[in-house]
């Protein structure tokens, strides 16, 4: 069709400089999105390696390799690494790549703002790495960070509010920067119900993360003041109490699971219709579920804190409120099913990502639901099956959708396929160890093992070594996936312009690899109807 | 929408989403008096009633006994020891008591102690009174100095008939004493 034409064909050959002036200066959302992914890929390395050590120790019962209070820093920080620098950072970074592409625009609304907003990061890390150096070592509470114990560890407090500070700042401007690119950028002709779901679920994504983010970023300065200044916000003998923290962090943390999962929930609706070759159903009902979604995440949140003595009253509404949002969800899953439902489906790797995340992040799912029974969660709180279940929704939930993302638009990026052999591989021994590692901790939660312990009871042995031997096992699998990335940019295949043969989405109408600038004049209005997902 | 914005628009946007993170940012902090408003109406009552002087009592309801069991805890910083000179007590609600704490100032210098009260069942706080306690201010303490404190307490005979028995605690924080200090003396151990 002859609106291809304007995407590639009049690319200012970059004027861009070259080395490494390139990516510090960029403000290209290319360049930036590129940026993003791979400071997480690092960062998931980096998380990844604290695991491992983690694993290790709770491979047999007693202390064989880390020092207890080395263990609970590691407990803390790859939270901490994962949660804020592997997982958030690919989503935007996804956001980057996709959603200017997606919606017709040349670049993000604030192209200095957005490169800001990425190299604020490495330094945010750099704080928080540098604390395992310290006297005292990293923070060891865990990444709740509640006090008072928070306020005990050593030297290494200030640098990591410093740290969650920066982070906070970043986040708020990646989600500023996509609301406006959204609400201002879209193509002539692009309403908002025709965007593409990825779009919508980070339009979603981004006003929880301003709603949120500064309310962490209030938190911690509360600690900071309380530790250094003299305050009682959490101090009990000067009138504060402790609990009130853990209320603000969760009135932050309910949401920020959701801004976790919402973006992944966007990258599934996009794979799963492509590979069973059908809109997906429901587009209408799925931007609603995640609007309500988002909204009940705001009134949620104590129900990470059943056990610190709540009215009754306040129990059961968490409860009930926790419970609502199984029936959203609910309607996302349905209608996952079925754009499958008599579809011509396939099973290249991006749709068996997406397959594995529709079964595996719903057992996590359910697993919250039981959860959030009170009665039940005072048997479940703090042990392995809290872990068990977080790591259901995290793992094979947004990691999986990031991995499935990362094949289904690699070939738009690089230029190249992925060598689907390979890639097969790695998602078959990625979704089998996955199991592996988690699936036993439900076990030995539900026996009563508690969580960031480095020691345990010799009857959870048999499977703490099973599932350390999953943690190894998807760990080494992850190596794989850093290769098949690597040789995939570096050649391979030529990929055709439009990857996938269900696809839908403007970035399809671009070149592979998309060139340096693209959509410098808006797409057709042809070519948006011929790719909006109803 | 028909043309794509101008960059004038962005800044206008990009402004205001700023100014709704401030208000974010500033709403962390109103959550910290609107807790204590929550927390008052929705069953704790008012924690602040714990430690303020009530009026004496009026009527006493003699066919009731209820049983009222004292707690003393210590936090993790600070060096005391502390406890109540009784375990519990049987008291009519309406009637006026007396408890005693004893304190002691292990630490070689001269400090502050201050007493934060809880009740349990929390139902029951808003009808624990007290005409006169230790806790409502702090303390001040010799090095090595050894007291006995007074409570003075009675139960409103409005308390629900459900309630049988009452828990009073008691942390004692010594306010000289940083918190960091806990952490050092273990690092250094």
């Amino acid at each position: 069709m002859a609106n291809t034409a304007y995407a590639g064909t009049h690319a200012h050959q970059d004027h861009a400089p070259r080395g490494i002036w390139r990516w510090l200066t960029t403000t290209n959302h290319k360049d930036i999105g590129t940026l993003y992914l791979v400071f997480s890929g690092i960062m998931f390395f980096v998380g990844g390696a604290m695991a491992m050590l983690i694993r290790a120790e709770l491979f047999q019962p007693g202390l064989q390799f880390l020092d207890p209070a080395f263990f609970n820093s590691m407990t803390t920080v790859h939270a901490l690494v994962m949660v804020f620098g592997a997982v958030m950072p690919a989503f935007v970074g996804l956001a980057n790549w996709m959603i200017p592409m997606q919606l017709g625009a040349p670049d993000m609304a604030l192209p200095r703002m957005n490169n800001f907003s990425f190299w604020i990061l490495p330094f945010a890390f750099s704080l928080l790495i540098l604390t395992l150096f310290l006297p005292g070592g990293a923070p060891a509470g865990g990444w709740t960070l509640y006090p008072p114990l928070v306020l005990q560890g050593g030297e290494s407090l200030p640098l990591a509010i410093f740290a969650i500070h920066l982070l906070g700042a970043s986040s708020i401007m990646g989600a500023i920067n996509v609301i406006v690119t959204i609400m201002n950028m879209r193509a002539p002709g692009l309403t908002l119900l025709r965007m593409p779901i990825f779009a919508w679920t980070w339009l979603i994504t981004a006003y929880l993360l301003i709603a949120v983010m500064p309310v962490l970023a209030g938190a911690v300065t509360m600690l900071l003041t309380d530790h250094f200044f003299g305050t009682s916000f959490f101090s009990a003998a000067g009138g504060g109490d402790p609990v009130l923290f853990q209320h603000l962090f969760w009135f932050f943390g309910h949401p920020e699971v959701y801004i976790m999962i919402l973006p992944a929930f966007g990258v599934v609706s996009e794979i799963i219709p492509a590979f069973s070759r059908k809109p997906l159903f429901g587009y209408e009902s799925m931007v609603y579920a995640t609007a309500s979604i988002g909204f009940l995440s705001f009134i949620v949140w104590a129900h990470h804190m059943f056990t610190v003595g709540m009215p009754l009253a306040g129990q059961m509404f968490f409860m009930l409120t926790t419970m609502l949002i199984a029936v959203p969800t609910g309607v996302k899953v349905f209608n996952w099913a079925t754009t499958l439902w008599k579809g011509s489906i396939t099973f290249e790797t991006p749709m068996l990502f997406a397959l594995a995340f529709l079964f595996l992040f719903t057992i996590g799912g359910f697993s919250g639901l039981m959860l959030a029974i009170v009665p039940a969660d005072f048997q479940y709180h703090d042990t392995y099956f809290v872990v068990a279940h977080f790591h259901y929704v995290l793992v094979p939930g947004a990691v999986f959708a990031l991995m499935g993302g990362t094949y289904y638009w690699l070939p738009k990026w690089s230029g190249h396929m992925y060598n689907e052999r390979l890639a097969k591989v790695h998602f078959w021994l990625s979704a089998i160890f996955v199991n592996v590692l988690f699936f036993p901790q439900h076990f030995v939660g539900l026996a009563g093992m508690p969580r960031r312990i480095p020691d345990y009871a010799t009857q959870f042995a048999d499977w703490n070594m099973i599932s350390s031997i999953g943690g190894f096992g998807f760990g080494a699998s992850q190596l794989l996936f850093f290769y098949i990335v690597w040789r995939t940019v570096r050649g391979g295949e030529k990929a055709p312009q439009k990857a996938w043969e269900g696809a839908r989405g403007l970035e399809w109408e671009v070149p592979s690899p998309a060139p340096h600038h693209t959509w410098d004049s808006p797409p057709s209005v042809a070519a948006i109807e011929r790719n909006a997902m109803h | 929408m028909s043309t794509p914005a101008p960059k004038s628009a962005h800044r206008s946007l990009a402004l205001r989403l700023g100014l709704v993170a401030l208000a974010a940012f500033g709403f962390g902090f109103a959550l910290v008096p609107l807790y204590d408003v929550i927390c008052a109406v929705t069953g704790y009552g008012d924690k602040r009633m714990l430690s303020q002087a009530s009026d004496a009592p009026g009527v006493v309801d003699a066919d009731r006994v209820v049983t009222v069991e004292f707690l003393a805890e210590l936090p993790t910083v600070g060096q005391w020891q502390f406890r109540p000179t009784v375990h519990s007590m049987q008291v009519q609600p309406g009637r006026l008591y007396e408890a005693t704490f004893i304190a002691e100032n292990l630490s070689q210098r001269d400090t502050y102690g201050q007493a934060v009260p809880d009740v349990a069942p929390s139902k029951a706080a808003s009808f624990f009174r007290k005409t006169e306690c230790f806790c409502f201010t702090p303390q001040h303490f010799a090095a090595g100095e050894t007291r006995q404190m007074p409570v003075r307490f009675f139960i409103d005979p409005a308390l629900p008939k459900y309630v049988d028995r009452v828990t009073l605690a008691y942390t004692f924080y010594d306010t000289q004493a940083p918190v960091a200090a806990l952490s050092n003396d273990y690092l250094l151990k």
